[in-house]
């Protein structure tokens, strides 16, 4: 399952739902908001996101890492919005008999979210100026 | 002609100043849509990065563009 939300995600609540009693561990992956990027210092963060393809193409991504890392269940939720420093802005959970396979699942997740969900975040710095960011770095995951 | 209607997102709606319009356009590919846009705004964003849409769906670049569909051009993504 993939959300797109604009409230804070309810990071207790999520591990609660990924409780199976075949599971024999959950990997956890979450992006925080953090002060800082490229030597700049950052004030606060705002999401952009198209939704129907965000979700759409998100459930492709959760589909191909049940493929490849057999998996018992997937959870990922992205905020949309505005953003503080520390807020949580992705989450991701995957639940599995081993920990192998949610490790590697979980940061299969991640990467493709970052390069091919169509999200985009604006930062706003600490001396008033904003900025789109260009995520070079995830294009050559 | 064909008559395309072009959605923009983040920078993209930043710099064309809309976030959607209507065009009459001599075109056959995303890839058309995606340069004649670019010039009409003066983009320097190359395509490279960027992603396509056609209709709600996820295109490439040289897929066909028809009367009357809705292409939504995406700049570099940036999620998590």
């Amino acid at each position: 399952m993939i959300e797109i939300s604009d409230k804070d995600i309810a990071v207790d609540e999520l591990r609660q739902q990924m409780m199976d009693p075949g599971a024999g561990g959950l990997c956890v992956f979450e992006g925080w908001i953090r002060n800082e990027n490229d030597g700049r210092k950052v004030r606060c963060l705002e999401y952009e996101v198209y939704a129907p393809l965000a979700i759409s193409e998100g459930e492709k991504v959760l589909a191909e890492a049940r493929q490849r890392f057999p998996h018992l269940q997937a959870i990922c939720v992205h905020r949309a919005g505005l953003l503080e420093i520390g807020d949580c802005a992705v989450w991701v959970g995957v639940a599995s008999a081993h920990r192998d396979e949610a490790f590697k699942a979980c940061r299969y997740i991640i990467d493709q979210i970052k390069v091919r969900l169509p999200i985009w975040k604006k930062e706003h710095y600490v001396d008033g100026d904003s900025g789109w960011v260009n995520c070079e770095r995830c294009a050559n995951v | 002609m064909k008559t395309i209607i072009v959605r923009y997102f983040a920078m993209f709606r930043e710099h064309a100043g809309l976030g959607q319009e209507t065009l009459r356009l001599d075109v056959a590919t995303a890839l058309d849509v995606f340069e004649q846009t670019r010039s009409r705004h003066q983009s320097t964003e190359p395509s490279g990065h960027c992603k396509v849409a056609i209709n709600d769906e996820m295109a490439d670049w040289d897929s066909v563009v028809n009367d009357g569909d809705t292409v939504l051009l995406f700049p570099p993504v940036a999620g998590g």
